[in-house]
């Protein structure tokens, strides 16, 4: 499988989504080998600016106290448990698709993480969590002397 | 587990829709009780203005509206899933009461609640003895 070093997309701003999108589409067109495992629920898109990077996840339907977020160095964890509706004894599933299971996921991020400042929102089932970076791997202006 | 399972589905609409985004099939779960039936699907980035429930005929249509995620100032860089439309229909045995349809929505999670129509509710038969 091709696996893109994530982190040189930012160069190319605009057409980093759509390009990944498309590998993604051709590595599932030609193997199996970019399917997802469990390990790689939830999806998250992650943006970036100059001081943060910014990391969204669908996650519907959890108790936001349930939602295990935390972050060491460089690397963010989510962790959580999405849980069956309580059915009573006599009720019972013509259909059930929703995912149910304990899932945690690591992302790693090209900078050290400022773990005092990270913010987490849950709102209409999408988690949105914004890391900033440390101040010490911020980017720093350099002045030309003439 | 595949992808499949765990990745939200595209949806091949029926009918063409005049916005253009993409829509997803909603999971859901459907169970039924004595009374009613309960059906749970997840739409993420959809609250309960956005969220339409239609009874036509026998023919049930959930449709929820999710606004596209944009950081402010930021670029995405990095992208596993887009955000779209949710549709789905279903259709109904005659034995609902299309009347009292509740629906909720809570944490992008739709919950309906579809009673059963009277009529159709077991009723126990008392026997008298002769």
């Amino acid at each position: 499988m091709f696996t893109p070093s994530l982190w040189r997309w930012g160069r190319l701003n605009d057409a980093a989504p759509e390009l990944l999108r498309l590998q993604q589409e051709m590595n599932r067109l030609f193997s199996h080998a970019g399917q997802r495992t469990p390990q790689d629920f939830p999806a998250v898109n992650i943006w970036e600016n100059q001081e943060n990077a910014v990391v969204t996840a669908e996650l519907p339907g959890l108790d936001p106290a349930k939602i295990d977020i935390s972050v060491a160095g460089d690397t963010l964890t989510l962790a959580g448990v999405t849980e069956a509706e309580t059915v009573k004894e006599k009720d019972f599933y013509l259909r059930q698709e929703r995912g149910l299971g304990n899932f945690q996921r690591k992302i790693q991020l090209p900078f050290q993480l400022d773990a005092q400042k990270v913010e987490a929102r849950y709102e209409k089932g999408v988690l949105t969590v914004t890391l900033p970076r440390i101040k010490e791997s911020l980017p720093k202006k350099i002045k030309i002397n003439s | 587990m595949s992808e499949k399972d765990i990745q939200k589905k595209e949806n091949t609409a029926a009918a063409e829709r005049i916005r253009n985004v993409k829509t997803f099939v909603p999971r859901v779960d459907i169970y039924e009780t004595k009374d009613a039936l309960f059906l749970v699907a997840d739409m993420p980035g959809v609250d309960e203005k956005a969220v339409d429930v239609e009874l036509e005929k026998n023919i049930l249509t959930i449709n929820g509206r999710a606004e596209t995620e944009a950081v402010k100032n930021s670029s995405l860089i990095y992208s596993e899933y887009e955000v779209g439309d949710y549709e789905r229909s279903f259709t109904l045995s005659d034995e609902i009461d299309g009347d009292k349809i509740k629906a909720t929505v809570k944490n992008g999670v739709l919950r309906l609640e579809l009673p059963k129509a009277e009529k159709v509710k077991p009723k126990k038969i008392q026997i008298k003895a002769a």
